[in-house]
């Protein structure tokens, strides 16, 4: 009875915040809703067929896309190699300081972070204009051009993410056996050898867990290519379009809210598949 | 060479990799905040200084008359503390009860509370941010944190940390002695959860405190900003320059780093459990 009683709130708060959106954001993507007009009709999925043709949502998808693998490939490599490297040297006194300052980036607070990397980036006053002509290469303007901007969102966003993965893969090693190194090491293998034979296979459940909350990340990305990408001096700067600004602009600009729905409901659809992917995986990994 | 000198070679080239490394990542924060005390000549001066010439607070002043960046500081902290209250109050309680009470209804909770886990937050904002405009709470404190209220991932923590830290047999004991069951969640279990709660509140504030896309749907007018949505709105200004913008940054990122610096500790505890999941 008092357990039933103590749950009621989160329950119902639960219901309210999380479950009814949840419900209708699926019910809305197959409605025409134009917040303007009272009426909602059904259009089954008609919102998804236009999506499949629309030129910006195909450019969001993409940009999307190539900003999660692009940030999945920079970060797991680097972050497998500095924990290794930082596990290494867990009794040096310096451990604690490697940890918070590779971590830093992942808990100051996003704008502010992404402004830093906007000074850096700055085609005028930017240090990375400023290293590629003293070095005789031209300066680019990084946050205009389409291509350079969305490399840049994916810099601030491995930048940001490195922490997060290294912590996990600390855990990850802490957790490993140390008797299957010692006999490595007698069988006269080298760190390397034992970090590419035993650590890298013995972490593979931790690096499919890092690999999928990474991914699900970067398709949520949002404040970063806003930051990033508006411009500082008032100019109409280049938009990252990229699938929250899209849904929102769809939403909010455009006033089409079943529309912007529906594209929600392929976030959706992408998050679920790779989180899928990850408990199939665990699981054949438990059988064999 | 010795083995031991070949180890202790290998190590200092390894401290020398890792130093580098830690350097280049706190370089761009080291940065902002120096920039935010140089004069717009110096900000131009290649290679980049890190400790200002000639520093100044000019950009303090300005961002403090362009802004009302103490306001939204305000509104930012308020948000993020009754955020986090929420979230470890609503944790608290249904992870007890989930991880020490054995009805089977229980089970469907647990199951419907992972699942939602899944579904990202952006997607279901928007007919969140309708269901707040139907309450009349946009542009206030209520309507942002009604994002911000429950956290499956705090639910789950706390269900494994009751499941491990504490036994049946002390919540027999007590029941056996006469407790209610009230008492004994506030005086037994509760206190036992402190490290965990710890963890979460600090997690809890920190994505309150970093929200994006949420505040900037929600809050639309000027008073209303969180520092996150005042910052990256005030910087696509007219007349806004790369002091200024550093200026307000710094002022937003020295509290946040200075608490990180104290709470090392729950802050990798935390994120360390999230990895623990399976």
């Amino acid at each position: 009875m008092f357990a039933l009683l103590a749950l009621l709130p989160t329950l119902a708060i639960f219901a309210f915040v999380r479950i009814y959106p949840i419900g209708d954001t699926l019910r809305l993507s197959l409605h025409k809703w134009d917040i303007l007009s009272k009426n909602k009709p059904f259009i089954g999925f008609a919102n998804f067929e236009e999506l499949a043709s629309d030129p910006l949502f195909r450019e969001a998808l993409l940009n999307t896309t190539i900003i999660a693998f692009g940030v999945l490939l920079i970060t797991i490599p680097l972050a497998l190699v500095l924990a290794a490297l930082i596990y290494h040297r867990t009794r040096s006194r310096l451990a604690g300081f490697y940890e918070a300052a590779i971590f830093i980036p992942h808990v100051v607070s996003l704008v502010p972070a992404a402004m830093a990397w906007k000074w850096i980036f700055d085609a005028r006053l930017g240090p990375l204009n400023a290293l590629l002509t003293s070095v005789g290469f031209a300066p680019r303007s990084w946050l205009f051009d389409p291509v350079l901007s969305v490399l840049c969102v994916i810099v601030l966003c491995s930048w940001q993410a490195l922490g997060y993965a290294v912590i996990i893969y600390l855990v990850g090693f802490k957790s490993l056996p140390t008797s299957l190194y010692e006999a490595a090491e007698l069988d006269g293998a080298s760190a390397p050898q034992r970090f590419w034979h035993l650590s890298v296979p013995l972490l593979k459940p931790i690096t499919l867990y890092v690999s999928v909350v990474t991914l699900v990340s970067g398709f949520n990305v949002y404040a970063q290519a806003f930051v990033l990408a508006s411009d500082a001096q008032g100019a109409p700067g280049r938009q990252v379009r990229v699938l929250v600004l899209d849904m929102l602009e769809n939403s909010f600009r455009n006033y089409r809210v079943g529309y912007a729905a529906s594209e929600a409901v392929v976030l959706l659809g992408i998050v679920l598949i790779l989180t899928l992917v990850q408990f199939r995986m665990l699981r054949e990994k438990g059988r064999s | 060479m010795s083995r031991r000198t070949k180890e202790r070679l290998i190590n200092i080239a390894i401290d020398a990799v890792l130093t580098a490394v830690c350097l280049l990542m706190i370089l761009p924060l080291v940065f902002l905040v120096s920039n935010a005390f140089k004069t717009p000549q110096e900000m131009l001066a290649w290679p980049p200084t890190i400790i200002p010439d000639d520093p100044t607070v000019r950009n303090f002043r300005a961002v403090l008359s362009d802004t009302p960046l103490l306001r939204w500081i305000g509104n930012s902290i308020l948000f993020s503390l009754l955020s986090t209250v929420c979230i470890l109050a609503t944790s608290a309680i249904t992870g007890y009860i989930l991880g020490k009470f054995r009805y089977r209804v229980l089970n469907v909770f647990f199951a419907i509370i992972l699942a939602t886990a899944i579904v990202p937050f952006e997607v279901y904002m928007i007919p969140l941010y309708f269901q707040a405009k139907a309450l009349g709470i946009l542009n206030s404190t209520w309507g942002l944190l009604l994002g911000y209220l429950v956290m499956s991932f705090g639910i789950f923590l706390i269900r494994q940390n009751v499941i491990h830290s504490i036994p049946d047999e002390l919540l027999e004991a007590a029941r056996i002695d006469g407790a209610g069951e009230f008492w004994i969640f506030w005086r037994i279990v509760l206190p036992l959860l402190r490290g965990a709660l710890g963890a979460l509140g600090v997690l809890a504030f920190f994505q309150a405190w970093t929200a994006f896309a949420w505040p900037l749907i929600v809050a639309t007018t000027r008073d209303s900003y969180t520092i996150e949505v005042g910052l990256a709105l005030f910087q696509t200004g007219f007349t806004v320059d790369l002091g200024r913008l550093s200026a307000a940054s710094a002022v937003v990122l020295i509290p946040s780093i200075t608490l990180f610096v104290l709470l090392r500790r729950n802050f990798v505890q935390g994120v360390a459990s999230t990895g623990l999941k399976e």
